[in-house]
């Protein structure tokens, strides 16, 4: 199959829906929460849970509070994209499908170097775990590729292959740009005119940046934090149709995890209190996974 | 004789976990065969990236038929026991024999062919294989650690059939992932019916499927990029070892680095190129400091002679060690001072307090030890205060591993004196049996302070070491103690700098307990070196006057008992490096027993012992010795022997006298040669007893009733004179 080489980040994000839905995933949009990555969609966290099949791809807008620098550093942002593939059951040639991907968007791998390199992947907030790889091009970390074992610290079955590609970092790469905000984000002979990933995102990084680090106020922060987390029990509580109310309760928790992640960015979080934040989060994701799985086995 | 080929084939296998995984198949392998009667006349196991793979040579075809003899109940025993007993062996009475008395069973037990004992074989060796991490995939429940894809087994060229999980056994593998045979692209399957076949077809598939080849082939392809440049690799065993796990046709590529970072300290361009990208780094020939450029062990021979792959990795060492640079400029600008601050809100331990308060433990026991090593007060309590630092630096917190080493540059930068600089630098040191331990007294009251402070904390709160067991690396610390003390000849006396370090660890511990009562806390969890002391909850009825005597007597407690444990396990650690070093263990025990605890003295009398009982002297004078205490310890169960030192002899017997003058003449010599420390000297001087011990034991009978009393204080005398060189009783035969 020929394909033309992507030659910006939104034909990069095409070629990897294309592909994957030659394979035969959903291609879903993103979450409408903030969250910290594209693991922590429902459609991956919750969908690796319970026996029915699940195959999706998806871009998630990801926040990461704490690692914002006010667009000044080329290679750190506080938002960026994820593109997430979930398998379930992982198919027996999931590397292959994987590497296939890596040459729908131009990577000749007989001139680059492609390592599978031990990377266990762990994810404390959500109670979940799995084995893995990062996968490496030329030394440089382009996916990660897990094989989860535990979701919402419930062992799953049948097992979920997850992969997930950094795009900005794997765009730079690909497009052999220095500064993210350089990366082109449409064609760059566009008839409309040539748009740069830092005329979209640049004054973006800046103001929250400046919020993220400063702006939040840290009072309201713990007030919405645990007005979240009382009303997850409370929502699961709640029933419709003889099912508990676990994916509003879910989205509960993932805005839980997001207000944890911009107190920390605060400073507000003293080293010893980090591992009862978290902890707390997984309970309550923990919750969430058991009520999941529970309607997923009955149905 | 047949040959049995099996190759397990995944997904890659983590490097750290390749040697372990050969050598766990080997064992296994070599194990159910033997429980079969199976000995292979040869057997090797391979481990790589992604595949396992087992040979064994000279296997029968068939177990060899077996008759086994089954005893069974005696004649006239109850009917249970026999029919039992029929049960078992699957037969009826009448095919049973008799003899003496006994009912025996000849069972003939036809050997199994062989391919159907592999089959069990394998099938048990890959659900119970010991992976320290593995996992399940797909659907299927079976474990291993990463998803397994084939199973190649033949035997004597021939598929041993069967299926685990519905991975089917066969005669088929496959090479590189991406490269095949005659330049084509992409993973071929091929048949391989032995090994010979096996080990060509891998070959042609671009596969090394010995590590030692693979070590090789990248040493070899190193060293002929770096002959080609004036280049010398930097060596890097470790490294070496793991990226001969990454890649299975390792193919060195060169590539260069911007030289502007050739500015950053070497540690942090190695350490940047070892841990995050896996890379050698190279020198000028014959120079020091590296060169711009690394090698990175590729896992492909590319079209393009590797020009992509250089540059690609360029280019990612480049943004790593620009990250550096910006850790080292934001570093530099910070300085020791905020860095001390951050260290307040470092937890050490949960149970041992922040790292400042660490920090302030180890100045004031640096400053104790200062004057015992020659080292001067001022500068080593500098260098002990701001030892810990580089902790809250950047590049500390990327490269954890550069702890000291930045500390060092930093306080170099700052324009430190040296003797602290190298002090900071140096104090973690010795990490290991062949890390270099410090000499300058600076360096080695801090290195000392930091290592004793680790060990009194840790057996107050009673996370010591049990079996292979040590995540506080406790007994590395001791050893470092007994290095710094051993190599730089140091007269400290044990007992008392563990007792200093204790008496600083509980202070510091008062110091929270005290705050907790100025705060009014009924109950606290606070740093506590001592233990015992955690809840106070039965303590909260007092007052607090009481309160603070009772927790005085609680840390008085805690000191008291800490300390021999500390001694002891410090006995246990130099027995381990005596060991090492070739001394015996018993003689460690013996000189320990006299309760000295200055290591240099005890090294030097265990030295001193050694030699004494190489000689012929020494092995006479142990036997001699070893007679004497059991009579003496006869003699004993029978009562309380007399005191004193023996009268001279009554009874005209020559070695009566010899003996008595020999220990009158003993005397004096021993002891000045004992208060200069000349163990040899002392030893020397014990070798006299020799003659006079043996001729008095040999002709002297002690239980002679008028002479008794007397013997037996010579025996006593001679006992109490060599116990004052060591505890012969402890010493083995």
């Amino acid at each position: 199959m020929s394909r033309e080489k992507p030659k910006s980040f939104q034909s990069l994000i095409l070629t990897l829906h294309n592909y994957w839905a030659e394979q035969g995933c959903v291609i879903l949009q993103p979450h409408d929460v903030e969250v910290g990555a594209g693991t922590l969609h429902p459609a991956t966290v919750l969908r690796a849970l319970g026996p029915k099949p699940w195959n999706a791809a998806y871009v998630q807008p990801s926040r990461r509070p704490g690692d914002g620098r006010y667009g000044e550093n080329p290679n750190r942002l506080q938002h960026y994209y994820q593109y997430q593939v979930i398998l379930k059951p992982n198919p027996e040639n999931m590397q292959d499908l994987y590497l296939g991907s890596l040459e729908a968007i131009g990577l000749d791998l007989r001139t680059h170097d492609i390592r599978f390199v031990e990377d266990d992947w762990e994810n404390p907030t959500v109670g979940a775990w799995g084995l893995g790889w990062e996968v490496w091009c030329d030394g440089m970390e382009v996916s990660q590729y897990t094989y989860f074992q535990q979701v919402g610290g419930l062992d799953v079955s049948p097992v979920a292959g997850e992969l997930t590609y950094g795009l900005e970092r794997l765009a730079m790469y690909v497009f052999g740009v220095d500064n993210v905000y350089d990366l082109p984000f449409n064609d760059p002979d566009s008839p409309l005119g040539a748009t740069t990933y830092g005329e979209v995102f640049l004054e973006n990084e800046r103001q929250q940046s400046e919020a993220n680090f400063h702006g939040y106020d840290v009072a309201v922060l713990k007030q919405q934090f645990e007005q979240m987390e009382a009303q997850v029990p409370l929502m699961l509580a709640r029933s419709y149709q003889d099912k508990a109310l676990v994916l509003p309760a879910y989205d509960m928790v993932l805005k839980a995890s997001h207000l944890f992640n911009l107190m920390n960015a605060r400073g507000a979080i003293a080293v010893a209190e980090r591992a009862s934040y978290i902890g707390r989060i997984r309970d309550l994701c923990k919750m969430c996974a058991s009520a999941w799985v529970e309607q997923q086995e009955a149905a | 004789m047949p040959q049995l080929l099996l190759e397990l084939f995944s997904e890659e296998i983590p490097a750290r976990m390749q040697a372990q995984a050969a050598k766990d198949l080997e064992r296994m392998a070599r194990e159910h065969l033997a429980a079969a009667g199976f000995l292979p006349e040869a057997l090797k196991t391979f481990a790589g990236p992604r595949r396992l793979t087992l040979v064994a040579e000279g296997l029968p075809l068939a177990q060899a038929d077996r008759k086994e003899e089954l005893k069974g109940p005696r004649v006239g025993a109850p009917p249970q026991a026999m029919e039992g007993f029929l049960r078992k062996a699957g037969l009826t009475q009448d095919q049973l024999v008799e003899r003496d008395g006994v009912y025996m069973a000849f069972i003939e037990k036809k050997g199994r062919p062989t391919p159907e004992i592999v089959a069990e074989m394998v099938e048990a060796i890959v659900r119970g294989f010991p992976w320290p991490k593995s996992m399940i995939w797909g659907t299927k429940k079976l474990r291993w650690v990463r998803p397994l894809k084939r199973i190649l087994c033949v035997l004597d060229r021939e598929v041993v059939p069967f299926a685990i999980e519905g991975i089917p056994s066969g005669d088929v593998t496959e090479g590189h992932r991406f490269m095949g045979p005659g330049n084509t692209f992409g993973a071929q399957p091929f048949v391989a019916k032995d090994f010979d076949e096996y080990a060509a077809g891998l070959e042609a598939h671009f596969v090394v499927l010995d590590v030692e080849e693979r070590k090789e082939r990248i040493l070899e392809g190193c060293k002929t990029l770096c002959f080609a440049r004036h280049l010398e690799l930097v060596e890097d065993q470790g490294l070496l070892e793991e990226v001969a796990g990454l890649a299975e046709w390792p193919t060195p590529v060169l590539g260069d680095m911007d030289p502007v970072f050739l500015s950053l300290p070497p540690e942090v361009i190695r350490t940047s190129m070892r841990t995050h990208q896996k890379y050698f780094a190279v020198r000028k020939a014959g120079e020091t400091g590296l060169a711009p450029h690394f090698i990175t062990i590729a896992n492909i021979q590319a079209a393009d002679g590797g020009a992509v792959i250089a540059a690609g990795n360029a280019k990612v060492l480049s943004s790593r060690l620009s990250d550096a640079r910006f850790f080292w400029d934001e570093d530099v600008k910070v300085g020791f001072k905020p860095w001390l601050e951050k260290l307040n809100g470092v937890t050490f331990h949960a149970k041992l307090g922040t790292m400042a308060q660490r920090v302030e433990r180890i100045e004031a026991l640096a400053a104790e030890i200062a004057p015992l090593v020659g080292a001067d007060v001022a500068k080593t309590q500098e260098a002990a205060r701001l030892a810990k630092a580089d902790l809250a630096s950047q590049m500390v917190g990327e490269f954890p591993e550069l702890q000291g080493v930045m500390g060092g540059y930093y306080a170099r930068q700052f324009g430190l004196d040296a003797e602290v600089a190298a002090a900071i630098e140096g104090h973690y040191k010795p990490q290991g049996p062949s890390d270099a331990v410090p000499t300058a007294p600076v360096s080695i009251a801090v290195a000392l302070a930091d290592k004793l402070d680790t060990l009194v904390g840790f057996f107050a709160i009673d996370e010591r070491p049990t079996g292979s067991k040590d995540p506080q690396a406790l007994r590395r610390a001791a050893l470092g103690v007994i290095r710094l003390v051993e190599e730089n000849s140091l007269p400290i006396s044990l007992s008392s700098v563990l007792r200093k370090a204790l008496e600083k660890s509980a202070e510091s511990a008062f110091a929270n307990v005290a705050f907790s009562l100025r705060e009014g806390r009924s109950t606290y969890t606070f740093s506590s070196s001592s233990g015992d002391i955690e809840s106070h909850e039965s303590l909260s009825f007092l007052g607090s006057d009481e309160m603070w005597d009772a927790l005085v007597a609680r840390r008085k407690l805690a000191v008291d008992t800490a300390l021999p444990q500390l001694l002891a396990f410090f006995a246990d650690r130099l027995k381990v490096t005596l060991k090492d070093q070739g001394k015996r263990h018993d003689l460690v025990d013996a000189v320990f027993a006299l309760g000295d605890d200055d290591l240099t003295r005890i090294v030097a009398r265990v030295e001193a012992l050694d030699g004494f009982l190489k000689t012929d002297d020494g092995k006479n004078l142990l036997a001699g010795y070893k007679r004497a205490s059991n009579i003496l310890k006869a003699e004993e169960k029978k009562g309380a022997l007399l005191v004193g030192a023996p009268e001279a002899p009554t009874a005209d017997s020559d070695a009566e006298v010899g003996l008595y003058n020999a220990l009158r003449l003993l005397d004096k010599p021993l002891k000045e040669a004992l208060a200069k420390e000349d163990f040899t000297g002392a030893m020397t001087q014990l070798a006299e007893l020799r003659g006079p011990v043996d001729a008095y034991l040999d002709g002297v009978f002690v239980n002679e009733p008028e002479h008794r009393d007397n013997r037996l204080k010579t025996l006593t005398a001679v006992r109490d004179a060599m116990g004052q060189v060591a505890d012969f009783g402890l010493i083995g035969g």
